[in-house]
């Protein structure tokens, strides 16, 4: 039967091409459009190791997925701030002595000893931004330094909103618009919370953290929450649109890239963080991403255009807060907060 | 899949008499063990606790059903009211799977009809016209509608210069554009079964009816839809069973606001909420709903040739 | 005839069925032109130009899209392998081997794979594979797909094997062929047009896939649709448009060789006749 005969050979093909568990691997779990491409190929020549690279487009999502079972199939994630904490407590994430990192002396003082992962025994600083909103300025000529752009848009922006998929983001920066303290488990303040979201649904078009710079770009939305860096990408590809720094507040955040549990390839994660902790990798990543790096000396390599774009200088005196994390108590009331705004 | 499916007629015998489930078994073994199985799995798994911050614990649990169809207010503490707005997610989805479904009769059975009563090498070429789509990827089909009508897009663009308008209208991420979408990605499926229906009428009963002064529309009427009515069930179902679970229009057409029942099960695995037991209580429920709607069809079926 | 007497006719059917066409293909038309645009800009068209396609082979993102690219081809020539496989013999069990029983209960699981939505379908093979452990890979978007490809490599070969007498298998036997040289000799070459066109269609099939693959695949794993669906979410860059050109080629040509074997094998039987 030639038919078995084909049937077996292309099971046979297809079982060559399985992956298998040898050194020369790394598994990514990054965030989408985070990394160029031409720094995974640098790094799979120098050290003649495959990159393979899954993309996520939230923290709570990046989450969800790895409790659901992903865990031990990659080697390295990207989470922000408040996220390697939770994911420390979840126990996802595997530590390491500072003396197997030859680059660890990199890490920028001032991020070496966070809140979220004291004396970093798991994770590296990635990049640093915020998280405010854009809006096009052909089609809003307003004031754009209140979150009310957001949470009360005016009636031109109305139905033209495009709002991060991101649990995290959405709470605080509602939380900061109403002035009420993140993880405030004050009822009145959670249902508060609650109805603000409920309201200003109605004004948004779309939900999308990978779509939130095209659809700005694309005029598709007049207005939309992104973070600072993909906003000054945005910006490059349509002048119109303007980053703002809302006087409420606005997120700020560290993204940090953390090794896995259960890592298949762990030495080749820790060459990975080692390669990330380079001065001059770490300003390609900038260079691309168009964040601050956290590496010691990345800066003065980045490019001056990246430097001194508008977006990644907030004006002074008007600092940003990181997102808290919540106990159980108040996170689970998030969740619902978070399904009623999503159904 | 026309009306009467091939290989659902009564067997003529064979050589092989007796053989019948062995040669089977193949494929009863493949689907059985990796649909059926996992459906029931699925099914057990809709019972089970959701663990704080995704993931499952094997604990017995209603709680996903209970979220389908109840609200217990912000802090869940308060007795649970009927929550509508699942169901309503569920009732616009049908509701816009049925707009498609009835846009894509609307052009799907005179095209058939057209068609069907082409000559020799013209229906050859519009059959395989109509083929071609529904061949191609439904995701880069998808992508092409998005890309024309969005606010910017050619369509946009074309009216605003031709003078037609003067604003773009807006039609991206709206309900409009979920269903101009489905319509669009299963409207060849509407059209192949109730062409094979058509070709299949005898058009002797048409002229039959126009000897007895009935008009053609009358003779259409009463005469032509009885006729080929499987073919227009089956051709609706094409239709309507895919649009009701479908993701990616509303995915990329409806901005992932609007919900339908696809993109909020999908929500459950990808998304934010890491909410296995709900998904796999939303898919149960979708699942149930489909196989009303296919009962019926085989019901019709049976009752239309016993 | 004249219009006015033959029933066959109704005022308004050729625009609505050209408008149909119409409709059905604008999108995919406007699509290949702009995939020709020499502009980074999607919107805006400055000229003809091959720079995308060039992109799509050479560019930053090539090495991406031509793995995905090769993992589609892969699992779609293997899926639709198996899926015919399966298909043929159960096609020859449900026509050619008389009554049994659980014959209409083996037609319905046939085709249950069609009549589930697929996202049902995505999220059991999800939630069955987690539960018994079994990693993500390639294995598991085999295995899925194999599946769903199943019922559409069978309705064109049962469709076919309905339309051979089986008077030819008979008269084997009657020459003392074994069942297997008859089904091997004699049914087989009958049915090979209605194998192709089902091998096409679960290859198209599986090719297209995008909700099952996105929900089984491991790390690292994309398929043409996953890594489609994943560029395109940051916006229809002009790469996508000269991918999507290609793959509708792939498409128009594998429904236009399905579509000859399926005419040839009509010939077939009109010579039987």
């Amino acid at each position: 039967m030639r038919n078995f005969v084909k049937t077996v050979a292309a099971v046979a093909l297809v079982t060559a091409t399985l992956p298998v568990q040898a050194e020369g691997k790394l598994s990514l779990y990054h965030w989408f459009e985070y990394i160029p491409q031409e720094l995974l190929d640098k790094f799979s020549k120098e050290h003649d190791v495959e990159v393979t690279m899954d993309t996520f487009d939230s923290n709570e999502s990046m989450l969800a997925s790895l409790k659901a079972g992903k865990l031990g199939l990659y080697d390295i994630s990207v989470p922000g701030d408040y996220m390697v904490e939770i994911m420390a407590g979840e126990g996802l994430l595997d530590t390491f002595e500072s003396s197997e990192l030859s680059n660890f002396g990199n890490i920028d003082p001032q991020w070496l000893d966070v809140g979220f992962d004291p004396g970093r025994k798991s994770s590296i600083p990635y990049q640093i931004g915020t998280t405010g909103f854009m809006v096009n300025r052909d089609e809003y000529k307003g004031d754009i330094d209140s979150l009310s752009i957001i949470f009360d848009p005016p009636e031109e922006l109305r139905g033209h909103i495009n709002v991060l998929d991101s649990q995290g983001e959405v709470i605080a920066l509602a939380s900061l618009y109403l002035d009420i303290p993140q993880c405030s488990s004050d009822r009145d303040q959670l249902k508060q919370l609650n109805d603000l979201l409920q309201t200003s649904k109605q004004h948004w078009s779309s939900f999308g953290s990978d779509i939130a710079k095209d659809v700005l770009v694309s005029g598709d939305a007049k207005a939309g929450m992104i973070y600072n860096g993909f906003g000054a990408k945005a910006r490059g590809e349509n002048a119109s649109l303007e980053y703002a720094y809302p006087k409420e507040g606005y997120v700020f955040w560290m993204d940090n890239a953390v090794l896995l549990k259960d890592a298949p390839n762990r030495a080749n994660a820790l060459k990975f963080l080692d390669f990330l902790l380079e001065p001059e990798n770490a300003a390609a990543i900038t260079n691309y991403a168009q964040y601050i790096s956290g590496v010691s000396g990345a800066m003065a390599l980045a490019s001056d255009e990246v430097k001194q774009a508008p977006e990644l200088n907030p004006p002074a005196g008007q600092p940003g807060a990181f997102i808290a994390t919540c106990d159980q108590q108040v996170q689970t009331v998030y969740d619902t907060i978070w399904t009623n705004l999503k159904k | 899949m026309a009306a009467q499916l091939p290989g659902s007629s009564r067997p003529a015998g064979g050589i092989y008499s007796g053989l019948g489930m062995p040669l089977i078994m193949p494929a009863w073994l493949c689907i059985g063990f990796f649909l059926l199985l996992p459906v029931a799995i699925m099914f057990v798994y809709s019972f089970l606790t959701k663990e704080f911050r995704g993931g499952v614990i094997w604990e017995f649990s209603t709680a996903a059903y209970d979220q389908f169809f109840f609200y217990r207010g912000l802090f869940g503490d308060e007795p649970r009211q009927l929550d509508w707005t699942y169901i309503t997610i569920f009732a616009r989805s049908i509701w816009q799977a049925l707009v498609a479904t009835i846009l894509c009769f609307i052009i799907g059975f005179p095209t058939a009809w057209f068609i069907a009563t082409r000559a020799g090498n013209s229906r050859s070429i519009w059959l395989f016209l109509i083929t071609v789509p529904y061949w191609v990827n439904l995701l880069i089909r998808t992508i092409s509608l998005k890309f024309l009508i969005r606010d910017q897009g050619p369509v946009n663009n074309w009216l605003i210069s031709g003078g037609v308008i003067g604003e773009p209208i807006h039609m991206i991420n709206t309900n409009f554009a979920v269903m101009l979408g489905l319509f669009y990605s299963y409207l060849p499926f509407m059209v192949l079964p109730i062409y094979a229906s058509v070709e299949r009428y005898n058009f002797a009963l048409s002229e039959a009816a126009a000897d007895l002064y009935s008009s053609r529309w009358t003779t259409l009427r009463y005469v032509v839809l009885p006729a080929v009515k499987p073919g227009i069930i089956a051709g609706c179902i094409l239709v309507f069973v895919p649009s009701l679970g479908a993701f990616l229009a509303p995915d990329l057409l409806g901005g992932a606001k609007n919900f339908m029942i696809g993109s909020l099960i999908e929500e459950q695995f990808k998304g934010n909420a890491g909410n296995w037991p709900f998904g796999a209580a939303a898919s149960m429920i979708l699942l149930s709903l489909v196989l009303c709607v296919l009962i019926f069809y085989a019901r019709a079926q049976t009752r239309e040739n016993p | 005839m004249r219009k006015q007497l033959d029933q066959r006719y109704f005022p308004g059917f050729l625009p609505i069925a050209c408008l149909c066409l119409f409709l059905l293909y604008a999108p995919l038309i406007i699509v290949m032109v702009y995939s020709f645009n020499d502009s980074t800009s999607i919107t805006s068209w400055q000229g003809f130009s091959l720079r995308w396609y060039k992109d799509v082979f050479f560019g930053v993102e090539a090495a991406k899209f031509k793995s995905a690219a090769a993992n589609s081809f892969v699992i779609a020539i293997a899926a639709a392998t198996v899926a015919t496989f399966i298909a043929t013999l159960a096609a020859t069990g449900m026509l050619r081997a008389g009554a049994f029983k659980g014959r209409s209960l083996s037609f319905a699981l046939i085709n249950l794979p069609i009549m589930v939505p697929e996202i049902v379908t995505a999220v059991a093979t999800l939630i069955f594979f987690s539960a018994i452990g079994l990693t993500p890979g390639y294995l598991t978007i085999l295995i899925a797909h194999i599946v769903f490809c199943i019922p559409f490599a069978y309705l064109p070969i049962a469709a076919r094997m309905q339309g051979i007498d089986g008077s030819f298998e008979q008269a084997a036997l009657d020459l003392y062929a074994t069942r297997f040289e008859a089904f091997r000799y004699v049914l087989l070459p009958l049915m090979a047009p209605g194998i192709l066109s089902g091998y096409l269609l679960a290859f198209i099939i599986s090719l297209d896939d995008f909700i099952i693959t996105n929900f089984v695949k491991g790390a690292g794993i994309e398929t043409l649709p996953t890594a489609i669906f994943g560029s395109v979410k940051r916006g229809i860059q002009p790469n996508i448009m000269a991918i999507s050109t290609l793959l509708l080629v792939v498409s128009v040509v594998l429904v236009t060789l399905s579509w000859l074997v399926g005419r040839s094998g009509q010939r077939l039987e009109n010579d039987q006749q």
